[in-house]
């Protein structure tokens, strides 16, 4: 069979498109880095791709705010990309790439891609890289998470990423949609402050998808994760199985083979 | 010269006739930051021209000759009385660094001192570049600013050697005063609280923006540095094998990318080769744009991976003059260029021509481009949006011709631009300074915890935690050893190691490559010889520790020293140069880049002068053979055995009990071949897997190296005095716990493999001085077998870990509850 093509949309400032690519191409797919700029001069069409993935970095120097610009830029192809989505095709923004969707009204999804959240600047103010614990929403039909334990760690390394509601509305409604699809918890899997929440995110969010579940976006670095060798504790021989990062990539990629 | 156009642009003031004095006020007045010698010897080059030369001339001459570019001082003839002996070196930096490197004749280094960093065989496949930098007086002046573009800096010397490495990693030390300095300072002088959180903030916008990992690094606080703070930045890079050497035609056009041009950072070059005082102007201080230099490195490998063009070089340090100036010299045949400077886009209207061309504007390169290829690469430059211009030709003509347009503005032989700089000798002398020793104190068995909790929670030893985290170390996906260690991340890792996936893109090759460093500046103090010999020492034990191959490690060296018209401090200059030598040559291993920073002295309004204490750093580098084999520093569990590779002698100078205590004393010594043999053992014992975790002993020695892997693994360790191999003058409990002895180190080895590691180690001196335990203490038998400290590891890793936040008044690490 052949492997599903995957489009990694970048732009400048883009900088995790290489391990992006390494791990979609370990997970299955074929992985296409193309420039938003392509996209624009109609070079390159979503329609061709079975996945999208907007990958982390600093796009445009994260000048305005974080994804803000990148956002404008695929405001210009809104329809496009809500038939994408619509599709039920996989959406993965990673890191900038999450605040990228949130920014263009994406994630949380609403009918005319109103922004009704954000990623602001961390509590602590400042960037900040580390390991974090995820629990992952069992209520959630999303394929992105398919046969993952329910506790999972992986690494941070933003300092825009606290998640802010418009009103509590906004909110409700995402656990109404069981849009929620994981949390930053403590090592006994419960909701604690920072650094546990490295960010101060409101519900202690790390990762979104629209209701259909397909379109997800999440500040913690999947791609970063794809070998044994990428955990932290490696070396205490306490990990042996693939990263879970990869598993999140191949679920992806197998939902659409 | 060529009459055709009239090299026209000409001073206000006669250079011809002009006397020595007018000479000197000329340079004061431009900042040029020449000697009279150097003066005269433009002047008598341009009396044989019979014509006077313009502002362009001058200022490329100035930029081209500056401590900065041409390192004068490490290449000037110099005459060192050491003691009671004499040495004559016509060229000390080539007759000690970098004839060690030859002589050690190692086919895996591909290009040393010769490019913009140094170059060694990664796998065959793919050749390795390695360059450190210093950007310290822009750092002293403006510290986020000065920060950024020396990281923007240093990565883009990494893209300008060979045909351009793709950077995978970045590095960063500083030095400076500790962050709660207490007496006043100059209102010219940045408090150091200060400095440190603008290059820490510097380093982190720069180097994440890149999308380049910062993973290994260091701080080093001393109150010498208050007036003059350091900051080295390094890059490791990759890039094909083929790519290592460049060959540049008659004919090729000199094509500029990346940012425009405008008045940032004029003089740059010569400014860092002057004095800081309190007239020091910020403005030569340059402008950074990591997004800018984001793009320039996307365009840039993808024209490579074209093979559009024959040669890169950055424009730093002197902008297009000495980037174009060192692209001419590579030309095939005599070398040769011509510019038209018209032809540079700029950042504003109404930039004279020689400030086009002196500008130190960021994040541009230029580039040596066949004309066939030129449409090519400007589609590439163009769709990363990318601003490109072609400023001339490469020519054979062995001049660098210089245009405003029609207008000439500078025409200079490059032989008399690269090799007219006169050399003068230089005097340098050592006298040892006389060391007392002072009788050691008998340190009473309770006070050993309390000195603990001293030495962890010492500037120099504490957790640099808040430092690390701000850096993105684990972009680009290969960061397989953390800079941050141990069950909740957070212990001190020796080194870190890079599995470079995002260049080979293939997870079925392990080969990975660990990067450390060596700095010791108190050693120095003492014995500038020495000094060399613990930095490479320090930094070959790191990278053992950590699993590296130690036979193929390559290193760095960067000085930074005070005033080299002072006899005494060039003395301990040359000094170190030739402990740099002998110790590359010891530990067979060669010296591939190197970069000096003189001049690191600041007049007060007083005209009273304090110069830093001169500072080498080495950096290392070499391979991890299997990444899957690497190790980190945490003690991985209970009931293994505890193993102290390396003995243990009484000298405490420039070590941390002695400063506790007030001591005096002589510097341990350096058994270079022994820990040579010792740490190439260990990376063997460590590809073999008989190892479960390993730390040198350094600052604080073996009591500070066991509290910090006892708690970072969260188990304890208990260590028998009794048993540690020791001088004799060394058996006193305080002296074998705190000694800074170098060529030890502390490893954990699990008791089922323990044959194998032993027969791996065989040959070194290694002893069992004990166990590792379920229970969280750090437990220390005396020589009379009775238990003489039991410290609680929570405890310990508090009195580590809040030091910096609360010198910086941040909020201390949080440090979990239970697991």
């Amino acid at each position: 069979m052949k492997a599903p093509k995957a489009l990694i949309l970048r732009a400048a400032g883009t900088n995790c498109d290489c391990e992006t690519a390494l791990a979609l191409k370990l997970a299955g797919a074929q992985p296409c880095v193309e420039h938003v700029r392509e996209l624009k001069a109609g070079r390159v069409r979503l329609i061709d791709y079975a996945l999208l993935i907007l990958p982390g970095g600093f796009t445009y120097g994260d000048d305005i705010s974080a994804g803000r610009i990148m956002a404008s830029e695929l405001r210009g192809h809104m329809r496009e990309l809500r038939g994408f989505i619509r599709s039920g095709r996989p959406v993965i923004g990673i890191c900038n790439g999450f605040q990228v969707l949130v920014k263009a009204g994406l994630l949380p999804q609403t009918p005319a891609n109103e922004q009704t959240a954000s990623l602001a600047s961390n509590e602590s103010n400042r960037f900040e890289t580390r390991w974090v614990r995820l629990r992952i929403n069992l209520q959630s039909q999303s394929f992105f998470v398919r046969g993952l334990p329910e506790i999972i760690e992986l690494p941070v390394a933003h300092g825009e990423g606290r998640f802010v509601v418009k009103s509590p509305k906004v909110l409700e409604h995402l656990k109404k949609t069981r849009a929620i699809l994981m949390q930053y918890v403590n090592e006994e899997g419960k909701f604690s402050g920072y650094p546990y929440n490295p960010n101060g995110s409101l519900f202690n969010i790390a990762a979104l998808t629209n209701p259909e579940g397909n379109c997800l976006g999440l500040m913690p670095h999947p791609e970063r994760f794809v070998t044994k060798w990428h955990h932290p504790n490696w070396t205490r021989q306490t990990f042996c199985k693939d990263g879970v990062g990869l598993e999140i990539f191949r679920n992806a990629v197998q939902y659409v083979s | 010269m060529s009459t055709a156009t009239p090299v026209v642009g000409a001073p206000a003031l006669s250079w011809l006739e002009a006397s020595p004095k007018t000479l000197q006020d000329l340079n004061t007045k431009n900042g040029w930051s020449l000697s009279l010698l150097e003066l005269q010897a433009i002047q008598s080059h341009f009396r044989r021209l019979k014509r006077e030369p313009t502002h362009a001339e001058i200022e490329t001459l100035a930029q081209t000759w500056s401590e900065h570019c041409k390192h004068k001082t490490l290449t000037s003839p110099v005459r060192l009385r050491d003691g009671k002996s004499v040495r004559a070196y016509k060229n000390p930096l080539a007759e000690t660094i970098m004839a060690a490197t030859r002589k050690l004749k190692k086919p895996w280094c591909l290009s040393v001192f010769e490019d913009n960093a140094g170059v060694v065989d990664f796998d065959g496949h793919w050749a390795l570049a390695y360059k450190v930098e210093t950007h310290n007086h822009p750092c002293a002046l403006e510290p986020y600013g000065g920060a950024e573009t020396g990281v923007g800096g240093v990565i883009r010397d990494v893209l300008g050697v060979g045909l351009g490495a793709k950077p995978v990693l970045n590095t960063d030390i500083f030095c400076l005063c500790r962050p709660d300095h207490t007496e006043a300072l100059p209102e010219d002088v940045l408090h150091p609280r200060r400095t440190l959180s603008g290059i820490v903030s510097g380093v982190r916008d720069y180097g994440n923006r890149m999308g380049i990992p910062t993973a290994a690094g260091g701080i080093h606080f001393d109150a010498d540095y208050r007036f003059n703070p350091l900051v080295f930045v390094g890059t490791v890079g990759l890039m094909p094998s083929d790519c290592v050497h460049t060959k540049i035609l008659p004919g090729d056009l000199v094509v500029a990318a990346g940012g425009r041009t405008g008045r940032d950072g004029l003089h740059g070059a010569t400014f860092s080769s002057a004095a800081l005082d309190e007239g020091s102007d910020a403005s030569a201080v340059q402008i950074g744009h990591a997004i800018m230099e984001k793009r320039v490195l996307d365009a840039l490998l993808r024209a490579r991976d074209a093979r559009l063009y024959r040669a890169v070089t950055d424009c730093g340090a002197g902008g297009f003059s000495s980037a174009v100036g060192e692209l001419a010299e590579r030309v095939e045949g005599r070398g040769g260029v011509r510019v038209d400077l018209s032809k540079a886009p700029l950042k504003l209207e109404g930039l004279a021509p020689w400030e086009i061309w002196l500008s130190e504007a960021q994040e541009r390169m230029v580039f040596a481009v066949p004309p066939k290829n030129l449409k090519a690469l400007q589609a590439i430059m163009a769709a990363e949006n990318v601003e490109t211009c072609v400023l001339g030709t490469f020519t054979a003509t062995g001049r660098l011709e210089v245009f405003n347009g029609e207008e000439r503005v500078a025409d200079l032989e490059l032989e008399f631009l690269h090799h007219g700089l006169p050399r003068k000798e230089q005097a340098a002398q050592w006298d040892p300074p006389k060391i007392a020793t002072s009788a050691r104190p008998r340190v009473d068995a309770e006070r050993l915890t309390s000195l603990l909790h001293q030495a962890l929670s010492h500037p120099n030893v504490c957790s640099r935690e808040w430092v690390i985290r701000q850096y993105d170390h684990e972009v680009q996906g290969g960061t397989v050893i953390k800079p941050l260690q141990g069950t909740r991340h957070d212990g001190p890792g020796d080194a870190c190691v890079i599995w470079p996936l995002s260049v080979t893109n293939d997870p079925l090759q392990f080969k990975g490559f660990s990067v450390a460093h060596g700095l010791r500046p108190d050693w120095g103090r003492i014995d500038p010889y020495a000094m060399a010999f613990a930095c490479v020492d320090e930094a070959l034990a790191n990278l053992a520790c950590a699993g590296a191959d130690v036979s193929r490690a390559a290193i760095l060296d960067n000085f930074c020293w005070g005033d080299p018209n002072d006899p005494r401090q060039m003395g301990s200059l040359i000094k170190t140069a030739e402990g740099c030598r002998d110790a590359a040559l010891q530990y067979e291993t060669p010296f591939i880049s190197g970069k000096d920073s003189l001049h690191n002295v600041y007049r007060d309004s007083r005209g009273k002068t304090f110069s830093i204490p001169g500072t080498l750093l080495i950096s290392a580098v070499a391979p991890v053979p299997d990444v899957r084999k690497a190790m980190t520093l945490d003690i991985k569990g209970p009931r293994n055995a505890v193993y102290l590779l390396g003995r243990t002698t009484e000298e405490l100078g420039a070590s941390l009990l002695a400063s506790f205590l007030k001591l005096e004393g002589p510097l341990p010594k350096v058994s270079a071949r022994e820990n040579r043999d010792a740490y190439r053992r260990l990376g063997q014992a460590m590809q073999k897997g008989s190892v479960l975790a390993a730390h040198d002993l350094s600052e604080g020695g073996l009591a500070v190296a066991a509290a910090e892997m006892a708690f970072s693994g969260e188990f304890g360790i208990e260590l028998d005095l009794d048993r540690m191999a020791c001088s004799k003058g060394a058996r006193d409990e305080a002296v074998l716990l705190f000694a800074e002895t170098p060529g030890r180190i502390l490893i954990e080895v699990d008791p089922e493999k323990e044959k194998d590691f032993l027969k791996a180690m065989k040959g070194s001196a290694l002893t069992r001085i004990g166990c590792t335990l379920a229970n969280p203490v750090l437990r220390v038998k005396g020589l009379d077998g009775r238990i003489r400290m039991e410290a609680a590891l929570e405890g310990l890793k508090e009195s580590w870990q809040t030091p910096l936040p609360k010198m910086m008044l941040v909020q201390p690490p949080h440090n979990g509850g239970s697991r």
